[in-house]
């Protein structure tokens, strides 16, 4: 669990953070999100004191992390950002083995370890010998998620992921994310600007403008009870219905038995995307199918409204 | 047929090279050490069989000139102008032991003007052919091998040996090889000595970049001294160091205040490349490093110090080059060197005793300057372009 208790954090006269509180739970996925200038980075950095708070106090698991060794305290909670910053004069194996080797793991650990972390981010076992400047962006940054796991850390903090990735291989990294997030239950802070990603991915968005809190709550509160104009704008606007529809799943408006014909949507879909096929179809049902690809039964365009 | 040649280096490094010997002397003439040659062309100096295969071979690159340059063709050039190189040594050394043939003893047959324009041509023919291979550390090293030990070879043979050059060396044979222990022995002191401040400086100045100003502004105030004003501004501070603390073995002149100029003109780049060393790493992997619980001691040595190691290899090249250099005007000082025979030499105006100073301490020069080059080259392989 991380608490963050009235933290705040100026530069001279100017307030980057104001009196920041809330509060992750374990286990949880916590996306914090707000304009360029929020102050979003600069409370994930707090965490694990890359920065320094002015004012309050930060606890993990109920301990003040002011009170925490620093070193120890930073090989406990993974860090992944943006450009992946991995170490361009090691192969891949030296850099997801860095903290391990800090913690002097024996050699037959870390090999293990490494080989473990390659198979979770889906990258193949001769991956390991290469250099960073020898992958692509999206597999320097998986690189970087298994470094960032490499030593089980209790908490993720990731500073905009997959900002400086293409649209295609964002897409298929937060699927990998949602899917590591599953498989290992880390406590994980996720700083973006992009709220679509956020209510993608997380369980809890904390909305930040000029370093203030104005909104923290589930993806669905926040899109049906947004706490402020500013927040309805920012989450959504004139969009805000179709991404409360994006929230839904096909699976849980499905009408089990004869569907109609054509190409089917699958049952794990957002309920968006089958609106939108409906609107290309000009039809007002859509066969689904489940994960083995069988048809399982239809989705009709009156469920949209339920 | 093409206007142009393909390799226009090549074509004209090629026709100067010819010009040169046609034109400029290929041997000099002299009665005795100390007055200046009349010059020997190359058709009064060469026999025929020398003189067609070195017109075969210069005829050769000027057609590999005019190829498309495949790889085979920068090949063929890269051979064609080192067996011309070997041709024009082997051909000097045959010349001056066929003239110095019944000649008086105190004759002397000197390199000419030709000799040396077409050599440097050559090699930078070679050169030339050497980058558009884009020859790594090995092939370098290879070509640079087989250039120098057959010539080593046929020195070691006495093909050289009555070149007035070589004469002047059998005269001095015993000092020049103290001469040039002492001469690397001052140039490792200094540089050891500014790595011993420089880096430390350097990384100072990386961690706290408001003195860099002041620190690089003083640095830069030494290299602006003429190097013989330093080396004799240190002769007071020295005599008086001395007389001061007798033990010290040192003296006004020698080898301290020597090592202490060579040192002072190296701390500049040391400290700058280490500045830039540091500095060239990306923020933001420091930054990864500092979040995985890197103390700031690990981060030096693991992260910032390796990544900096090419800039930090470019400037001790320069530190080495420059101060093998500089360590000729030492001797001024009475420190000894290769300077000792060029100022030996213009005292007693005779050139070859000058170039017997000066050759070697190029040839060092160019040494230091291409094991570094392969050592950066090495290193860089290995991380991102």
């Amino acid at each position: 669990m991380i608490e963050l208790e009235g933290v705040s954090r100026s530069y001279g006269d100017r307030r980057v953070v104001e009196d920041l509180s809330f509060t992750v739970e374990d286990g949880a996925f916590c996306a914090i999100v707000g304009p360029s200038g929020s102050g979003k980075s600069t409370s994930l950095r707090m965490i694990n004191r890359l920065i320094e708070p002015s004012a309050g106090t930060i606890r993990i698991a109920g301990e003040d992390i002011a009170t925490l060794g620093l070193t120890r305290l930073r090989r406990r909670i993974g860090y992944v950002i943006q450009s992946g910053g991995l170490f361009p004069h090691w192969t891949v194996e030296d850099n997801i083995a860095t903290v391990p080797r800090l913690l002097r793991w024996d050699e037959a650990r870390v090999a293990e370890r490494v080989r473990a972390l390659l198979e979770l981010v889906r990258l193949g076992h001769e991956t390991r010998r290469k250099y960073p400047h020898e992958l692509s962006g999206g597999q320097q940054q998986r690189v970087g998620v298994a470094r960032a796991l490499a030593a089980d850390p209790e908490i993720l903090l990731m500073d905009e992921p997959f900002g400086a990735l293409d649209p295609l291989t964002r897409q298929a990294l937060r699927a990998e994310l949602a899917r590591i997030q599953e498989a290992t239950r880390k406590t994980i802070l996720f700083v973006t600007h992009d709220i679509d990603e956020a209510l993608l991915l997380a369980d809890r968005i904390a909305i930040l403008r000029d370093g203030r809190l104005l909104q923290y709550a589930t993806p669905q509160e926040i899109l049906t009870r947004p706490a402020s104009a500013f927040v309805r704008e920012f989450v959504g606007g004139a969009a805000l219905g179709l991404k409360l529809l994006a929230q839904r799943r096909v699976r849980d408006h499905l009408h089990p038995g004869a569907a109609p014909a054509g190409e089917p949507v699958a049952q794990d879909a957002p309920m968006s995307e089958a609106l939108s096929e409906m609107v290309l179809r000009g039809a007002e049902f859509l066969p689904v199918r489940d994960a083995g690809g069988r048809i399982a039964g239809s989705v009709a365009l009156a469920d949209m409204l339920r | 047929m093409k206007r142009a040649p393909a390799n226009k280096v090549l074509f004209l490094l090629a026709l100067a090279a010819i010009a040169t010997c046609l034109f400029a002397g290929f041997l000099t003439e002299a009665p005795n050490r100390l007055v200046t040659g009349k010059p020997l062309a190359l058709w009064q100096a060469l026999g025929t069989p020398v003189l067609l295969a070195a017109i075969l071979a210069t005829g050769a690159l000027l057609v590999l000139s005019w190829l498309r340059q495949s790889a085979t063709v920068l090949c063929a050039s890269l051979f064609a102008a080192g067996a011309l190189l070997f041709l024009l040594f082997f051909a000097a050394g045959e010349a001056a032991g066929f003239l110095m043939k019944g000649a008086r003893p105190a004759q002397r047959i000197g390199l000419g003007a030709g000799f040396w324009a077409a050599a440097f041509c050559l090699v930078m023919a070679m050169i030339d052919a050497a980058q558009r291979l884009k020859l790594g550390p090995a092939g370098r090293l290879l070509v640079a091998t087989s250039l120098l030990l057959p010539l080593a070879a046929m020195a070691r043979w006495g093909i050289f040996d009555q070149l007035s050059l070589l004469r002047e060396y059998a005269a001095q044979r015993d000092a020049f090889a103290a001469q040039a222990v002492r001469h690397c022995a001052l140039v490792a002191a200094a540089v050891a000595a500014a790595l011993a401040c420089g880096v430390p400086l350097g990384l100072l100045v990386a961690r706290r970049p408001h003195i860099a100003g002041a620190v690089f502004g003083t640095l830069n105030l030494l290299q602006t001294i003429p190097s013989i004003a330093l080396f004799g501004l240190l002769i007071a501070p020295f005599s008086a160091l001395a007389a001061a603390v007798p033990g010290l073995g040192i003296a006004g002149i020698g080898a301290a205040p020597a090592i202490v100029a060579l040192m002072l003109y190296a701390l500049l780049p040391v400290a700058r490349n280490t500045q830039a060393g540091i500095a060239a790493a990306d923020p933001a992997i420091i930054e990864a490093a500092r979040a995985m619980g890197f103390t700031p001691r690990q981060i030096l040595w693991r992260v910032e110090l390796p990544l900096g190691a090419p800039v930090f290899i470019a400037g001790l090249r320069i530190v080495l080059v420059q101060a093998i250099g500089l360590a000729a005007v030492a001797a001024l000082v009475g420190a000894g060197g290769f300077g000792s025979f060029i100022f030996q030499g213009i005292g007693q105006y005779a050139t070859d005793l000058v170039l017997l100073g000066a050759i070697p301490t190029i040839l060092l020069a160019l040494a230091a300057d291409f094991v570094l080059g392969i050592a950066a080259q090495l290193l860089l392989r290995k991380e991102s372009a």
